[in-house]
């Protein structure tokens, strides 16, 4: 899980080579794969985390001791955040050794791309894992959503040669406009609030997924 | 008598159209252990559940060590343990490291070495949980549950699966945990670990607690004796509430006409037949 997309990325740098937007393409491709990093930490990561420990009985466990639960929530949704945080930095080490990519220019804006990224998908995370009945199916379905997802977003490389009815796809899938918000801050220094509206777009999928979860969330393991 | 720890009222729950608690009162004082035995589908584990606070009743009063379960309160959480059935720990975790994590989320956990002596545990403190046998898993869930330093203890099953040995060392630690005061609500189908561990016990059947009391007054709820010897090769059974006189008169016989009442056994009914009576009720009904 976390090596994976570091993976990805010294793969997809030395496929993808030219420019692209402007900038050398393996800016285009780390950008890309930050992208895809929040959604398969933030979004599969907690979900089969959460799904396992709720097959495995854990939850219910938890849920019998006195801790509030929206604390037990938070404490793995703050684990997942940091996890993803290592990785990113680990991503910007391997561009700049690999690739020579810079470090982002407008590093707090991209923190806080970052942290709502991760965070929207997280929450994503959090609302599917009350559609998922059991841990065995568990990766195929994440996986199913998350993988052609990165692709139709731009997670992968630039999707601007795509077929028209991809494209469609593309944009109304909340990654897309995460990856969007990316480039544009470490791409073209630009900040996070000069682009109110994929922000909105990644908030408000994050807002779904949350009263998803807060609807339907279950502790105890699927029966039967 | 010292205060009830859980007082349960015309309790009721149903699945739909499944009534699965009809209506079921009991009272469990404090330090007592109390064993819910019944047949699967009888009702024990939603009875438990509802009084652990996992799920909402439909009707009925309960009260479980002053708190409504229903509400969940952390106050309420902080006093029991609960050993589910079917729980898994983590396993690249130690025995020690899970028992801290868990002591993180009570307000004033139990020392964490202390636990982990009285569920036998001390020499695996360090051992990684996968590596550990199956009985010694249920320990680990044992003190898990006993990390909080509850006042009452929901076991469910404890000692399903285990062999003999296993099984006797895991109701020594529970005669332990009653020696410490705290009150037990024990869920089991092992008739013989009722009889072993339970201070009082219902049957539960259908949704209704078809027999509650002491496994004595259980077993001498029924007067009926039974009273087996071999005629002729034949088996007699003769079930009599008057054993006394009927003996007289088979030994006097045997004894007059010279001969040997062979294979003679008197029974008086084990908690096991009782149970057996009961939910054959149910298979005839």
């Amino acid at each position: 899980m976390f090596t994976f997309p570091l993976l990805l990325f010294v793969l997809l740098s030395s496929v993808y080579t030219g420019r692209y937007l402007g900038r050398p393409a393996a800016w285009a491709v780390l950008a890309g794969i930050l992208g895809y990093g929040a959604a398969n930490t933030g979004f599969a990561g907690l979900a089969l985390l959460l799904v396992a420990r709720r097959e495995m009985g854990f939850l219910k466990r938890v849920r019998s001791t006195p801790i509030p639960r929206v604390t037990y929530l938070s404490a793995v949704l703050t684990s997942i955040l940091l996890v993803f945080l290592l990785q990113a930095v680990a991503v910007f080490a391997l561009g700049k050794l690999l690739k020579s990519t810079p470090l982002p220019h407008n590093a707090f804006s991209l923190l806080l791309a970052i942290l709502l990224g991760a965070g929207a998908f997280a929450a994503m995370g959090l609302g599917i894992t009350s559609l998922i009945r059991s841990a065995e199916g568990s990766s195929a379905a994440v996986n199913f959503i998350l993988l052609p997802m990165a692709f139709l977003s731009g997670g992968f490389g630039p999707t601007g040669h795509y077929p028209r009815v991809l494209r469609a796809i593309g944009d109304v899938l909340p990654l897309k406009y995460f990856v969007q918000l990316v480039y544009a801050i470490y791409l073209h220094g630009h900040q996070i609030w000069s682009r109110p509206g994929s922000v909105a777009v990644v908030a408000a999928w994050g807002v779904a997924g949350g009263l998803l979860a807060i609807r339907r969330f279950r502790w105890e393991p699927v029966e039967g | 008598m010292s205060a009830a720890a859980i007082s349960v009222r015309d309790l009721r729950k149903s699945y739909g159209a499944n009534e699965a608690v009809r209506g079921i009162s009991f009272e469990i004082a404090e330090g007592e252990v109390f064993g819910l035995l019944g047949p699967n589908g009888a009702g024990k584990t939603t009875t438990v559940e509802i009084l652990e606070g996992y799920r909402a009743r439909d009707g009925g009063d309960v009260t479980v060590l002053g708190h409504d379960p229903a509400r969940s309160e952390p106050d309420f959480r902080e006093r029991i343990g609960v050993v589910l059935q079917q729980s898994q720990l983590f396993q690249n975790v130690t025995v020690r490291e899970i028992h801290e994590m868990f002591a993180g989320y009570y307000e004033r956990p139990r020392d964490v070495d202390q636990v982990i002596q009285l569920v036998g545990l001390a020499e695996k403190r360090d051992a990684r949980v996968k590596t550990l046998s199956g009985g010694q898993k249920r320990r680990l869930d044992l003190g898990v549950a006993l990390v909080g330093d509850p006042d009452l203890v929901f076991l469910d099953e404890p000692t399903t699966g285990f062999d003999p040995a296993a099984r006797r060392a895991a109701w020594e630690m529970i005669r332990s945990l009653r020696s410490l005061g705290k009150t037990i609500l024990l869920t089991t189908h092992y008739l013989d670990e009722a009889e072993q561990l339970a201070d009082r016990v219902a049957v539960l059947r259908e949704g209704r607690i078809v027999r509650e009391g002491t496994p004595t007054e259980l077993t001498s709820g029924t007067e009926e004796t039974e009273i087996r010897y071999r005629r002729d090769g034949h088996e007699v059974v003769v079930r009599t509430t008057e054993p006394t006189r009927i003996l007289n008169e088979l030994t006097g016989a045997a004894l007059a006409e010279g001969h040997e009442l062979e294979g003679l056994s008197v029974r008086h009914p084990t908690l096991e037949d009782i149970y057996l009576l009961l939910t054959a009720e149910e298979a005839q009904n």
